[in-house]
């Protein structure tokens, strides 16, 4: 290797829920940072968020043995305060909100959203692309559609806050609105909070180099 | 307990289309409502319901017998990770079907209530799965449930507890956002001289014993049957004192 070539070492570890790995990528590769390792826990823990803790600790347990910087992509996620209570002890940050709709949205929009109309279903990029895996057959309902109205008889409107500007979700979310009987509403966040947290991380870090 | 454990030798001799149930004996019906709660058949719920009161069964026979016990081996399973929300939703709704005749028999009956709860979902949030299971199991564990249903802001737990006088105060909430509401309805109680007079029970996802404790809550419900224990013992131990 040329001397004049710098390497970067131990690079930060960003911890995710699957979930977010798509928007993560994307955002590191616009602004050009080579010097993140993502690694993800499967989303289908938030139908059992009380494990997302101990799934995050290993990964973090692995990073810190590595020597790594390490940044959680994670809201709360429905663990109550669990997920906060282990980021505590190891002195490790993550993305700021409850959960990834309000972080994408913005918690001040979120909250306006909340007041509109309570009843929302929410969707994200991700959430529309695994619909049919993550909320039809999740929930039991291409097995058992009668349970339709017990799961969703609250609810009013699918809100898509949309990650990107793409017609073919956008479709989709469309028709999983139609699926649950709800009324559809669409909003363009982009990166939203996620972007702000990876963008405060990464004025965090150091990266060391090695001439 | 399943359907999985045998598997049938031939569909000549184990098909369910077929099956009459008024031709069973009271044991073997049992059996067979338990099977038939386990696989959500509401219709099948309501015929075992009726054949057994129709040879003499007292209303809280049937549903202590075929009905909460049918639903006790469900919940079990569901907390061994063998059932999942749906069968346990499907189960729920076939109890409902045998809950609603036995139901004003019961009052007819005029049986002594184990106890009397007031629940409800809390402001903000309009999830009530786990709080209609839990109103269910309580009612079949001879509970008189008082369901305010969803979003309920402070004022009217505080309106039912003064209207109703019940044992046991119930809050749900599935949502990180919306849980901290049990505190604020568990303050105004103290703030207003009501806390010591309810035992107040908490459940929901998102919550846990920690969150229970903080909040000031005498109960943290993981899931209905554990609700229904805690609330009996609650209630006995209150009674006794």
């Amino acid at each position: 290797m040329a001397d004049s070539q710098p390497t970067i070492i131990a690079p930060a570890l960003i911890i995710c829920c699957s979930a977010l790995l798509r928007e993560i990528l994307d955002f590191c590769k616009l602004n050009h940072w080579s010097h993140f390792e993502v690694q993800t826990i499967t989303a289908e823990l938030h139908n059992r968020p009380e494990k997302i803790p101990a799934a995050v600790k290993q990964l973090i347990d692995a990073g810190k043995q590595r020597g790594q910087q390490i940044f959680v992509g994670y809201a709360d996620c429905g663990t109550g305060g669990l997920l906060d209570a282990l980021l505590s002890q190891e002195n490790v940050e993550r993305i700021p909100g409850a959960h990834c709709y309000e972080f994408y949205a913005g918690a001040e929009q979120f909250a306006g959203f909340q007041e509109q109309q309570l009843g929302t279903f929410y969707l994200t990029d991700f959430l529309v692309r695994h619909f049919d895996r993550l909320v039809i057959r999740g929930l039991g309902l291409d097995r058992k559609p009668e349970l339709l109205p017990v799961y969703f008889g609250n609810y009013c409107k699918l809100l898509y806050i949309a990650q990107s500007d793409d017609q073919k979700l956008q479709l989709q979310a469309q028709q999983a609105a139609e699926k649950l009987g709800l009324d559809y509403q669409y909003e363009y966040s982009g990166s939203g909070g996620l972007g702000h947290a990876l963008s405060s991380f990464n004025r965090q870090i150091a990266v060391q180099l090695v001439q | 307990m399943n359907n999985f454990g045998v598997l049938p030798m031939s569909e000549e001799i184990y098909d369910d289309e077929d099956l009459d149930l008024s031709t069973l004996a009271d044991d073997e019906l049992v059996e067979q409502m338990h099977d038939d709660l386990y696989d959500g058949m509401r219709d099948e719920i309501i015929e075992g319901t009726n054949i057994l009161l129709s040879r003499g069964w007292s209303p809280d026979k049937v549903l202590n017998t075929a009905l909460v016990g049918g639903m006790t081996i469900v919940g079990v399973d569901f907390r061994d990770g063998i059932l999942f929300v749906p069968e346990v939703l499907s189960a729920a709704g076939a109890m409902k079907g045998g809950m609603a005749i036995l139901r004003p028999l019961l009052a007819e009956t005029g049986a002594e209530s184990v106890g009397k709860m007031v629940i409800g979902t809390v402001k903000g949030d309009i999830h009530d799965i786990g709080k209609n299971l839990v109103a269910m199991m309580m009612e079949g564990a001879g509970f008189e449930v008082i369901d305010l249903g969803i979003n309920i802001p402070v004022e009217t737990y505080l309106a039912a507890l003064e209207e109703h006088k019940p044992d046991i105060l119930g809050m749900s909430a599935l949502l990180t956002t919306t849980m901290p509401y049990m505190k604020v309805v568990i303050d105004t109680m103290v703030e207003q001289g009501l806390r010591e007079d309810y035992i107040v029970l908490v459940g929901g996802a998102p919550l846990n014993q920690e969150f229970g404790d903080a909040v000031g809550a005498d109960g943290y419900c993981r899931d209905a049957a554990i609700a229904v224990e805690m609330a009996k013992e609650m209630v006995a131990q209150r009674r006794a004192a």
